[in-house]
């Protein structure tokens, strides 16, 4: 295949694969526990009816359809989307403006990059812990709070991921900025453009490959949301629709999915399991959106 | 140059330090509420939670006592398990997938070529989709303990380390390790003693996103391990709430800013490494 290799990295590749089961082993026990196994087992169980996994009996695509008529779901869905792209319109744009701002070579900035940057290392459970008593330290003043009004928790969750992201998509942004050729930003100058005028014509369209990454980050945290939902309000509150169901009004996708394995029901499994096989091709499919994004930039470049 | 251009220009930037350094002193303040209020007798936190704890309102250091021992479950305990299991995944994750992505990179046989793609693949895959499957094979095979869930750990997070250690590897000449062949080395140790040290900066990076995910996972732990028996920091913290009845927030301030001091100590003691591991994995596309 190969031909330009020599003989002598032949022989090493040769001495090497004797090796291979010392190399590859460990990781492929694991991945096959950790990965692979559940993933066709998840598969083929959102095509079962089953509580434990040994009584699994095979329904065919009737968990998919129990998805699409589950108004809790869709009600996720539409939430998660929304938050998703909110968050994803805020974020972005703090972030570029700070990162704009700190490669100006201000007083301070490597200061204000420790700050921005910080609520990134906190874990999500703790940041909704640390936000919902802020919130209802504010909102107790009004004899409300953020567990009584959905609107409170969207806003609530967005003010929540901004702090914490948007030291992270700052990052991004700085080493793209940090990227652009001096040179064309020198001509812009002695051409007479203004500071605006360089900014929109020659810096943002230099750094589209970090927008491109950041854009598609935020959109996948924003739908694969979990800790920080959970900790925040968990879903609260909660309405109980003319039909009977209850819509938890603030429950993003993830979170509905995990309430409906674990709930009291003994026939939700293979639904959460069918919900779990679509939520993960709405994931996988951003992913690849992104992927083919991103090569057709490259190829025009 | 024009001198008033560049004075002005300097005002300019004057006023932007000054305005990042107001919304800096903002960004800092939720912290600064878990600070105030971890010294505040419980009551007055959800009436006063921005006021200082001064007075009638002040509990000294009663909330870092009561929280050592709080939620029945002793938060050291806690700790002891977190610091563990971090340590333990961070290690064998390094470990291994350097050495499966060397041989990935070197061997390129068709089967590396397809573990190598199923690496990339389970980066796109949410941990909701293999959460419930993943949790019995856990419990199946025993690997619900804080000694054994690295291995889960490794399984699962095998992917993205996979990915950017093959990156490097690729970008390593190859000259290298044929000189130390022809000298007579060994693969395994021509790996231990000359690919290791070179992709020591690519361990970083690797290693700060491991600790940081491990560290602050919630859900794989939660589904994993025996929660009446091994308990993680965001376990703990979630199961205070889970609890019924009213929880003490004084308490759950004290154990939130005990468990953040030291990730802050850590963050700022490796915050270039920690930067430029989380640049180089968002890169990850």
């Amino acid at each position: 295949m190969k031909n330009k290799k020599n003989t002598n990295s032949n022989s090493i590749t040769k001495a090497t694969r004797r090796w291979g089961f010392l190399f590859m082993g460990p990781v492929l026990i694991a991945f096959t526990i950790g990965f692979i196994w559940p993933f066709i087992q998840g598969i083929w169980l959102s095509m079962c009816q089953f509580r434990l996994i040994s009584d699994a009996k095979f329904i065919g695509f009737a968990n998919y359809v129990k998805v699409f008529q589950d108004a809790s779901f869709r009600h996720a869905f539409w939430y998660t989307a929304m938050f998703a792209i909110v968050s994803l319109v805020i974020i972005n744009v703090l972030a570029f403006m700070v990162a704009y701002f700190l490669t100006l070579e201000i007083k301070g900035s490597n200061l204000f990059r420790t700050v921005f940057f910080m609520p990134n290392l906190i874990g999500g459970i703790v940041l909704g812990y640390i936000w919902s008593m802020i919130f209802d330290g504010i909102l107790g003043r009004y004899q409300t709070s953020i567990l009584l009004e959905s609107k409170y928790g969207f806003w609530g969750l967005i003010i929540l991921m901004c702090w914490q992201q948007v030291g992270y998509m700052m990052i991004i942004y700085i080493a793209g900025l940090q990227n652009v050729p001096g040179d064309i930003l020198e001509a812009a100058r002695i051409d007479g453009a203004t500071s605006l005028q360089t900014l929109f014509k020659v810096t943002i369209p230099n750094v589209m490959s970090s927008f491109t990454i950041c854009i598609f980050l935020s959109l996948t945290n924003g739908f694969k949301l979990f800790d920080q939902n959970l900790a925040l309000t968990g879903g609260q509150p909660f309405v109980i629709q003319p039909g009977g169901a209850t819509i938890k009004t603030t429950e993003m996708l993830a979170l509905n999915i995990y309430n409906t394995f674990y709930s009291s029901n003994t026939t939700s499994q293979g639904v959460a399991q069918a919900k779990a096989v679509i939520f993960f091709i709405l994931v996988a499919g951003l992913g690849l959106l992104q992927l083919g994004y991103t090569r057709k930039k490259e190829v025009q470049q | 140059m024009k001198k008033n251009t560049v004075s002005a220009a300097g005002g300019r930037k004057t006023l932007l330090s000054v305005i990042l350094a107001v919304v800096s002193i903002i960004y800092v303040l939720p912290v600064l509420a878990v600070v105030i209020n971890s010294f505040k007798q419980n009551t007055f936190v959800k009436t006063d939670t921005f006021a200082l704890p001064t007075g009638e309102m002040s509990a000294g250091f009663d909330n870092f006592i009561k929280g050592m021992t709080f939620g029945n479950y002793p938060f050291a305990k806690s700790v002891m398990y977190s610091v563990v299991i971090t340590l333990l995944s961070t290690f064998l994750i390094l470990l291994c997938t350097s050495m499966a992505a060397w041989y990935i990179a070197r061997v390129d046989s068709a089967f590396c070529r397809a573990v190598y793609f199923l690496c990339v693949f389970s980066m796109v895959v949410p941990f909701q989709m293999v959460m419930f499957t993943l949790s019995k094979t856990a419990d199946k095979l025993h690997l619900n303990t804080p000694w054994t869930i690295p291995i889960v750990y490794l399984g699962f997070g095998a992917g993205l380390a996979i990915f950017m250690f093959v990156g490097f590897v690729k970008a390593i000449p190859l000259e290298i390790e044929e000189a130390a062949s022809i000298d007579g080395c060994g693969p395994v140790r021509t790996f231990f003693t000359v690919v290791v040290p070179m992709l020591k900066p690519t361990m970083i990076s690797v290693g700060i996103l491991e600790i940081m995910w491990v560290w602050n996972d919630y859900l794989l732990p939660v589904l994993v391990l025996d929660i009446n028996e091994y308990r993680t920091i965001p376990i703990h913290i979630q199961y205070l709430k889970g609890s019924y009845g009213t929880v003490d927030l004084g308490a759950t301030m004290a154990l939130i800013l005990m468990s953040i001091i030291p990730v802050i100590i850590f963050y700022l003691a490796c915050q270039k490494h920690i930067i430029k591991g989380v640049a180089a994995g968002a890169v990850k596309g």
